[in-house]
């Protein structure tokens, strides 16, 4: 019974497999990037970058209908064109990161939709805007697999510098010109991350398994080595629940993924043993000292 | 001797605007130098060009053999994400930035010089705490420790005993002492009278244009500390280009 519930699905079907390994490789990749961009107080510009993809992808959908390669240059070319004139603005004006993305968001997505709509049907629409997991081929599969692998080899080599960077910006200025490349690093990492789950999760949700499980971390975690654990950990146990989810009840199976992050998220809010709220209702007696 | 640290006919300032003008001379290696002045008068910004992320307007620093990069820069307000996930000891490391670099081990030297320095200013028993739980002095005790495992030749202290009590200013100007002792050069931007009469044996007064410069007791009269309170207090948004520069397109 239990064995019908939970496993059946991944022995008997080799998509519900493929959708599997593929929501592992999301998590590995999306979730350490997501606990940055939440530490970076950078959780929306996610989204507008999320958004900005949008277009280019579009385009390589119109040039060649919906072909892998086409739709991931593209989306890439638009994400890294939009991070690097973002981050550029930021650092040498006065303008906030997340006030030069903010016009992206809606302007991509109407762009988008738009150029979708030209060639495609309502069909390849909501493809291109809630992806389809169940639906990934061995191309894509591998696609998500490199790009994961790439984040946690580049993650590894900037880290340093990026966590120097997050909690004393002016200090790394002093002592090193390290900065700047390391921001523009995490940035493509962010974009590549964002293709990944365009991939799976669709435009709309593509920052979900990214964010969600780092707001879940911070629930749980008040070192960064920790937070990254349980993000991935939430991350891997979401795309598993949410697949076994959308595989009994026929629930779109990127939503089902999303909505079991979110009731992680609930929980971790309600009873997390960093600042959850049920800990600062029933605080415990002060301590001695 | 040659000197440290030499400015240029240096102007520094924002918009065009300068804050500080014109300002000539040398510190010595090993100096102990307070730079005193009303608020405005200068002295972060001045800070901010000898460590190299502020572009003179005119003029050049020259910081001798010494890089920008080696330099340790304690800022005035101090840009820190506090609610940062990280322990105090591992913050603390990244002042061995300049021997371990983006990839370099933390071996057990360096392990223990981080626990030395903490140990120094006083903060042993914090190492696994978040540095967000500090207060303000454990705070500047703990940027202090950062400074000290930078290991620099010279040392620049914007304003670091502000909102500090007796017990931590005392112990950290002790690490001062220690600092000018091992010939180090050491600046810092004071308020202090008392304090600077007491352990610095060289002043700047700066008010935009240097007022005076010197050995403390001269420099600190109170015809000085009247004239920089004066020469502080003009600003006009739209002063015309300043005549002393022959060249003012270097300005703009």
């Amino acid at each position: 019974m239990i064995y019908d519930a939970l496993i059946a699905p991944f022995t008997e079907f080799e998509f519900m497999r493929r959708a599997l390994a593929g929501a592992i490789a999301l998590a590995l990749g999306g979730a350490p990037i997501g606990v940055f961009l939440m530490l970076r107080r950078m959780s929306l510009v996610g989204d507008a970058m999320a958004h900005a993809i949008l277009p280019g992808a579009a385009v390589g959908f119109l040039l060649s209908g919906l072909n892998l390669f086409a739709m991931t240059f593209g989306g890439l070319i638009a994400g890294f064109a939009v991070a690097l004139l973002a981050g550029l603005v930021s650092r040498t004006t006065e303008l906030k990161e997340d006030a030069s993305l903010a016009a992206f968001y809606l302007m991509s997505l109407a762009l988008g939709v738009t150029i979708v709509s030209i060639k495609g049907t309502n069909i390849d629409l909501l493809h291109v805007l809630f992806g389809n997991i169940l639906a990934m081929d061995d191309q894509t599969l591998l696609v998500i697999a490199v790009n994961a692998t790439i984040t946690l080899i580049v993650l590894a080599v900037i880290w340093r510098p990026l966590v120097i960077e997050c909690v004393d910006p002016v200090f790394l200025r002093t002592v090193s010109r390290a900065g700047a490349p390391a921001h523009l690093a995490f940035l493509a990492l962010v974009v590549i991350n964002l293709v990944n789950g365009f991939h799976a999760l669709g435009t709309l949700l593509a920052v979900g398994l990214m964010i969600l499980p780092a707001a879940i971390a911070k629930f749980w975690s008040r070192d960064i080595t920790g937070m990254m654990c349980i993000a991935v950990a939430s991350a891997i146990v979401s795309g598993y629940a949410g697949l076994v989810l959308s595989f009994q009840t026929k629930v779109p199976s990127g939503p089902a993924i999303i909505l079991v992050a979110a009731l992680l998220y609930v929980f971790s809010v309600l009873f997390g043993n960093v600042s959850g709220l049920v800990r600062q209702i029933f605080p415990g007696r002060h301590l001695e000292a | 001797m040659p000197a440290q640290l030499q400015f240029r006919d240096v102007t520094l300032g924002y918009d065009r605007h300068p804050a500080v003008h014109h300002l000539d001379g040398e510190i010595a290696p090993g100096a102990l130098l307070a730079v005193v002045g009303p608020n405005g008068a200068g002295k972060s910004t001045l800070f901010r060009g000898i460590v190299g992320i502020l572009k003179p307007l005119a003029g050049s620093i020259g910081l001798g053999d010494v890089h920008a990069r080696d330099i340790a820069y304690l800022p005035q307000t101090v840009d820190i994400d506090r609610s940062f996930p990280i322990s105090v000891f591992d913050f603390v490391g990244t002042g061995l930035w300049r021997s371990t670099g983006p990839f370099g081990a933390m071996g057990k030297s360096a392990r223990a010089r981080i626990a030395q320095a903490l140990a120094a200013v006083g903060l042993n028993g914090f190492e696994n705490r978040p540095i967000g739980t500090l207060s303000g002095g454990q705070m500047q005790r703990m940027l202090f420790a950062r400074v000290l495992l930078q290991d620099a030749r010279i040392i620049v202290l914007d304003e670091p005993f502000n909102a500090i009590d007796a017990k931590t200013s005392a112990d950290l100007i002790a690490l001062v002492r220690r600092w000018h002792f091992e010939e180090r050069t050491v600046l810092a931007a004071l308020h202090d009278m008392d304090l600077v009469r007491a352990h610095f044996p060289q002043t700047l007064l700066l008010a935009r244009t240097p007022v005076a410069w010197g050995a403390t007791a001269e420099v600190l009269t109170a015809e000085n500390l009247l004239e920089a309170r004066r020469m502080c207090e003009a600003f006009d948004e739209s002063a015309p280009a300043c005549a002393v520069d022959d060249a003012p397109s270097r300005a703009a």
